[in-house]
């Protein structure tokens, strides 16, 4: 009679996995945003290190203290939140009191990821809705821009990042340790963003300035070179689709072009490209796939939205720069979008009929 | 020489690492003959064949012991010299009790095969041929096991424009199909010759993946002047033996979703059918025996064999020399296998390898949150929404899966091997069109 044969496992098929992880994914952007994180410590010393130390502790702590997973704590091994921590810290402005990037650490995770049901299941990029609310709480803060090289010590730290919650001033007893410690403090001098200067002084930096990282601006989104050279290689490595950020910046090229081609007042295709948040938004945050287009199809429409909103904002709203709210309206767009933009069925037509 | 160099390949598809080093390069060798053999009167698509033999009644290796049960059926030969040691229920690979012929081997018989003499096909009609490939008792042995004569039997207003042999033996591990074609080149190429003719195919084709240069020079050399057979090179790629992504591949069309290959004028036969097709109608030797190979890290003497159908499993491992720390034994290959319970099972006419997995080569994937990363689209190569598909069977939205075009779905595993998430996509999806099928039962 039949022999029964108790060891043998009952696993279904396949048998064999590709062996690539998503912490191992989170893990590959978090390399290619190694770079950038250094660039933002060179440019703009030890403050840089704080702001994104403390948002990272700040989206940490949120997913060990709020998420379901059990035991606790355990969802934080697939990396999503230091990714988050690590992202929103790079858009903020480097001179932010630390107490707010922390909070804004904890919105991120919070607010934009564990109240959908954690990982997967979030409508907008959890990094974005952290500044949005930070730049909703505290618009003077988030929009503070110091200049870089106001600091020449590397030690040399921005007073701002000390303020107790909810005041502008740093207890005497803590102004002088940390002077102490560090060497003199400085405040911040704070210098508009090339964006702003363009809409509102109408003055703009030069194009090798964008291009290295001599700019004010957010900690990681002023060396535009730079990020273009990581996101070629991370879109090389399939760790994102490369769609969404070719199709973003085709569009804005486009549509600010044929508005320059009309009026040379208005910015050039260029430095459009390559101000603000726009490299850094279409590389790291339009790219989050859980919260864009999974179907190529879908990930054009996605790309030419964030693109035409960006130029929207940009050259007729009232903020200088429009990345952030770009993103996020075409986040709120991706269920729609993919509702009609999944893929063609093999042997089907596009509307899923049998082809003939 | 009629060799292309390129490879043409089907869009999306995964690239497994090929683990074929192991066997590759192993000749066949020939399996000593079991005590008992256990045929399933149901090893093929369709209705089970009925048996022609008496418990206790003595049967000679090759004679007829199941007469095919309705068109879509075959005629089931011994394997061995013996005696019918019983009729009634055995296990059966996939786990379920069916019908079975057992026998008992002579011990002491020569094992002459009871061979009808060879069969002048030339003169055949098709009609005839048809019949004939039934009475070989011949599926197709790249694994579905579907019956060959079927497949010949053309519908009004088709025809067979283009034969094409499949030759890809994409799955890992398996090398079985390509030592037949360095081997059986000569019977390959004359089971094409016959098919193409008797069909009246306008071409045929051999298609075999690049990692396979011995088989193409053996089948090329193989091919006499004068035929329109040739063959045709592909890219490594996961499911390239697909029927349908071999045509997309070698024709560049689509084969309609829920259609078959013959509603473009082609015929798909595996390269194992065509050697045993040969040897049916030159030898007049029905299917009893198949090669295959027997591999993996569970395994001390990885082999491809010749073994005969109805051989126990337990046998052949044993004659390769199971490993102790063998966890999982797979039938077929190690992306759309069926993992064994036990190894009292027999060999069938579909099995075209035997794996063993120790604990350690044993993917356990850690499940993680999908995060719609997207490469189980990239992966599969009938460009379906695999993470959807997930998404919705978690959820039991069957009808949705339904308008999803789930039914097109192949299970074969590419989005489930590639998921950086170890989300069980196909298993899933395996689950979903089981519900969906229930649910029609009981409704209609």
């Amino acid at each position: 009679m039949t022999k029964r044969d108790p060891h043998l496992l009952l696993q279904a098929a396949p048998f064999l996995r590709r062996g690539i992880t998503t912490p191992g994914l989170m893990m590959d952007v978090l390399l290619g945003l190694a770079p950038l994180v250094l660039a933002a410590i060179y440019f703009f010393g030890l403050s840089a290190v704080l702001v994104l130390l403390t948002c990272t502790i700040g989206a940490v702590a949120t997913e060990w203290a709020l998420s379901p997973a059990r035991p606790r704590g355990s969802s934080i091994k697939d990396g999503s939140a230091i990714l988050t921590g690590i992202i929103l810290g790079l858009c903020l402005p480097p001179a932010i009191p630390l107490w707010m990037a922390f909070l804004g650490g904890v919105a991120a995770i919070g607010l934009g990821k564990l109240m959908f049901g954690g990982l997967g299941q979030n409508l907008f990029n959890p990094a974005l809705v952290g500044r949005a609310f930070l730049q909703a709480a505290f618009p003077t803060a988030i929009t503070t821009w110091s200049q870089q090289g106001t600091i020449t010590e590397f030690w040399g730290l921005r007073l701002s990042s000390w303020y107790v919650p909810f005041t502008h001033w740093v207890p005497d007893w803590l102004r002088i340790l940390l002077e102490g410690v560090f060497g003199p403090q400085v405040d911040v001098i704070s210098s508009a963003t090339p964006l702003a200067f363009i809409k509102f002084g109408g003055e703009a930096a030069p194009f090798n300035n964008l291009l290295l990282g001599n700019t004010a601006g957010s900690l990681g989104e002023t060396c535009a070179l730079l990020i273009i050279i990581c996101g070629i290689i991370l879109a090389f490595r399939r760790t994102f689709d490369w769609r969404i950020p070719v199709s973003i910046l085709l569009t804005v090229a486009a549509a600010s072009g044929i508005v320059w081609l009309f009026n040379h007042d208005s910015p050039s295709p260029l430095y459009m490209l390559l101000s603000g948040g726009l490299l850094f938004g279409a590389v790291y945050m339009a790219t989050d796939p859980v919260t864009s287009p999974i179907a190529p199809r879908g990930a054009w429409i996605f790309g030419i939205g964030v693109g035409l909103i960006v130029v929207l904002i940009r050259l007729w709203g009232g903020l200088p720069e429009g990345v952030m709210y770009a993103i996020l309206l075409m986040n709120a767009a991706t269920p729609l979008i993919d509702r009609i933009a999944q893929p063609r069925a093999f042997g089907r037509t596009i509307t899923g009929e049998v082809s003939a | 020489m009629s060799l292309q160099v390129m490879g043409k390949t089907f869009r999306h598809g995964v690239h497994p690492e090929e683990h074929k080093e192991q066997t590759e390069q192993l000749p066949i060798q020939r399996m000593p003959f079991a005590d008992r053999f256990v045929l399933p009167l149901s090893q093929h698509l369709g209705a089970p064949c009925k048996p022609a033999v008496n418990v206790g009644q003595r049967v000679q290796r090759g004679q007829v012991v199941g007469e095919p049960g309705g068109f879509v059926s075959m005629t089931l030969h011994s394997p061995v010299t013996g005696r019918v040691a019983a009729i009634g229920p055995r296990r059966h690979p996939n786990g379920s009790l069916v019908p079975c012929i057992e026998i008992e081997a002579d011990p002491y018989s020569t094992q002459e095969i009871a061979t009808s003499p060879a069969v002048d096909w030339e003169s055949l009609s098709l009609d005839d041929f048809i019949l004939h490939v039934q009475k070989a008792g011949l599926v197709g042995m790249g694994g579905a096991a579907f019956p060959t004569h079927v497949k010949y039997k053309l519908p009004e207003g088709r025809r067979c424009q283009r034969l094409l042999i499949n030759g890809c033996e994409c799955e890992p591990y398996l090398t079985c199909d390509h030592r037949v074609m360095v081997e059986y080149a000569q019977a390959v190429v004359r089971g094409t010759q016959i098919v193409a003719t008797k069909l009246g195919a306008d071409s045929a084709t051999i298609g075999v993946e690049l990692n396979k240069p011995d088989a193409m020079l053996a089948l090329d050399a193989a091919i006499p002047a004068g035929t329109n057979i040739r063959v045709a090179s592909l890219k490594v790629k996961y499911p390239q033996g697909a029927e349908k992504m071999l045509i997309k591949a070698l024709f560049g069309e689509e084969v309609p979703a829920g259609k078959l290959p013959l509603d473009l004028n082609i015929v798909v036969n595996n390269v194992g059918t065509m050697l045993s097709l040969a040897d049916y109608f030159d030898h007049g030797k029905p299917l009893i025996e198949r090669v295959l190979t027997v591999a993996g890290p569970g395994i001390d003497r990885p082999a491809n064999l010749m073994v005969p159908v109805g051989t126990p499993v337990r046998d052949v491992m044993r004659h390769c020399g199971l490993n102790e720390e063998t966890r999982q034994v797979v039938m077929g290959g190690p992306m759309m296998g069926q993992p064994l319970a036990s190894l009292d099972v027999p060999v069938l006419k579909g099995t075209s390898g035997l794996l063993a997995f120790t604990d350690e080569s044993i993917s356990h994937a850690e499940e993680y949150a999908c995060v719609r990363c997207g490469q189980c689209l990239e992966a599969c190569g009938n460009f379906l929404n695999p993470s959807r598909m997930a998404r919705l069977a978690r959820a039991g939205r069957w009808e949705e899966m339904e308008n999803a075009h789930v039914a097109d779905c192949v299970e074969c595993g590419a989005c489930t091997y590639t998921c950086p998430s170890g989300v069980p996509i196909v298993h899933l999806i395996r689950a979903a069109k089981a519900a969906i099928r229930q649910g029609k039962a009981k409704a209609s």
